[in-house]
């Protein structure tokens, strides 16, 4: 989807599940050159503190790869229990679905390139 | 022995009826306002009947044993009810008592011999104390029922979630932010977050008596979770007092947006949806 990936999880992930989520996207993201990731685990009704601790990670490997991850459709249930396991996600952006985490990656490129233009006036 | 005991009592119900109605009348304790005399002599004569058809010269002596199970059914019910009726205690237990003193009476009356009067009055007191403490037990349990009722009830209309704006939630909470309710305000929010897909809520806490740092970690919470699912979240009607003990405490609101009042909270909900609120320009016309 233009400069971005989209990911939907249908089913409730297991550690190895995860890791070789994690493995494939940071791969993806380097093989496309994506400036964002859309997670969308609106179909996701449990999680546990691996799993919330692989979406921060995937968040801080694609901002390595210079790209903004998004987590869309989370379910109330599992929001709060990544709250009750004490994990905020920091980092992580999140939507509450899909179109607005789409405007949401559109808006953050495009402060980007109006910062990379104000760097490029700067210069001159 | 002439006649036992249970013979008596079934032989007399009438006469015991009359004479427990009337202790009952007689005392001071009667609430006629919660129960008409009809209501009253039907409770009596049921419980009475109840009794003179299941007790017999055996049973008499053991209470636990599954012939009385009868009695103490309607016994239960009778309590039960006058829990829900507003009874109080006392007169809840002065009723069953009151019927120990009838029979005593009526005992005493029929049996002349002081020795037989004397096991006899002893069994039924054993039989009718036992069935005090049945009364006592149910009528706990049918209050206990009413409170249990009742909080569920205040925690179920202190959560409301209103959608004050195509997008906006508001939450006012009223009353003391305990676990158990956060949970609860939390499901509730978060629940109406997806069905409306709004991407701002509004927490008002202007109803909350006192903010300590578990209510403000709850707070927190709160917020983070309404965050996961990609909405923002405000606070809004923080007294004067709330912001005082906040700092005090040192509890860290600095990562969320806290705003004085409800009306300044949605103003920032607009601004942050790009809306505006305007007044019409009203044409103005000279006569």
């Amino acid at each position: 989807m233009g400069p971005f990936l989209l990911v939907t999880i249908q089913i409730d992930l297991y550690d190895r599940l995860a890791l070789n989520l994690e493995a494939d996207l940071v791969q993806k993201v380097h093989q496309t050159g994506a400036r964002g990731v859309l997670i969308d685990i609106s179909a996701v009704s449990i999680v546990d503190s691996f799993m919330g601790r692989i979406l921060g990670n995937i968040a801080s490997m694609t901002r390595v790869l210079d790209a903004e991850t998004v987590v869309v459709g989370m379910q109330p249930a599992v929001a709060i229990t990544l709250i009750e396991l004490g994990l905020s996600l920091k980092g992580v952006h999140t939507a509450l679905d899909v179109e607005r985490g789409m405007a949401l990656l559109q808006t953050k490129l495009d402060l980007d390139y109006e910062m990379a233009d104000d760097d490029a006036d700067d210069i001159e | 022995m002439a006649s036992s005991v249970s013979q008596l009592l079934k032989s007399n119900k009438a006469r015991l009826l009359d004479l427990w109605i009337q202790k009952q009348l007689a005392s001071e304790n009667l609430r006629d306002d919660l129960m008409t005399n009809d209501e009253l002599r039907g409770q009596s004569e049921d419980l009475i009947g109840a009794l003179t058809k299941n007790i017999t010269e055996e049973n008499i002596d053991q209470v636990e044993s599954n012939q009385f199970d009868e009695v103490f059914e309607i016994l239960s019910g009778i309590s039960l009810a006058r829990a829900q009726q507003g009874f109080t205690p006392r007169e809840t237990g002065l009723y069953i008592f009151s019927l120990k003193e009838a029979i005593l009476e009526l005992l005493q009356q029929e049996i002349k011999d002081t020795g037989e009067l004397l096991t006899a009055v002893l069994k039924i007191n054993r039989l009718l104390d036992s069935l005090g403490v049945v009364t006592f037990e149910t009528f706990i349990k049918g209050r206990e029922e009413v409170i249990l009722r009742q909080t569920e009830e205040i925690s179920d209309i202190s959560t409301p979630v209103i959608q004050i704006w195509e997008g906006i939630l508001a939450l006012p909470i009223i009353g003391t932010l305990d676990s158990s309710r956060t949970q609860v305000v939390m499901e509730s929010l978060l629940q109406k977050i997806v069905d409306t897909g709004s991407s701002i809520a509004i927490l008002d806490i202007s109803g909350v008596p006192a903010v300590d740092s578990l209510v403000a970690q709850h707070l927190i919470k709160t917020v983070s979770a309404t965050r996961l699912m990609g909405a923002e979240c405000i606070i809004s009607g923080i007294r004067p007092e709330i912001a005082q003990t906040v700092v005090h405490l040192g509890i860290d609101l600095s990562n969320i947006v806290t705003k004085a009042s409800l009306a300044s909270a949605l103003k920032h909900a607009f601004a942050m949806n790009r809306m505006v609120v305007r007044r019409l320009e009203v044409e103005k016309k000279t006569f």
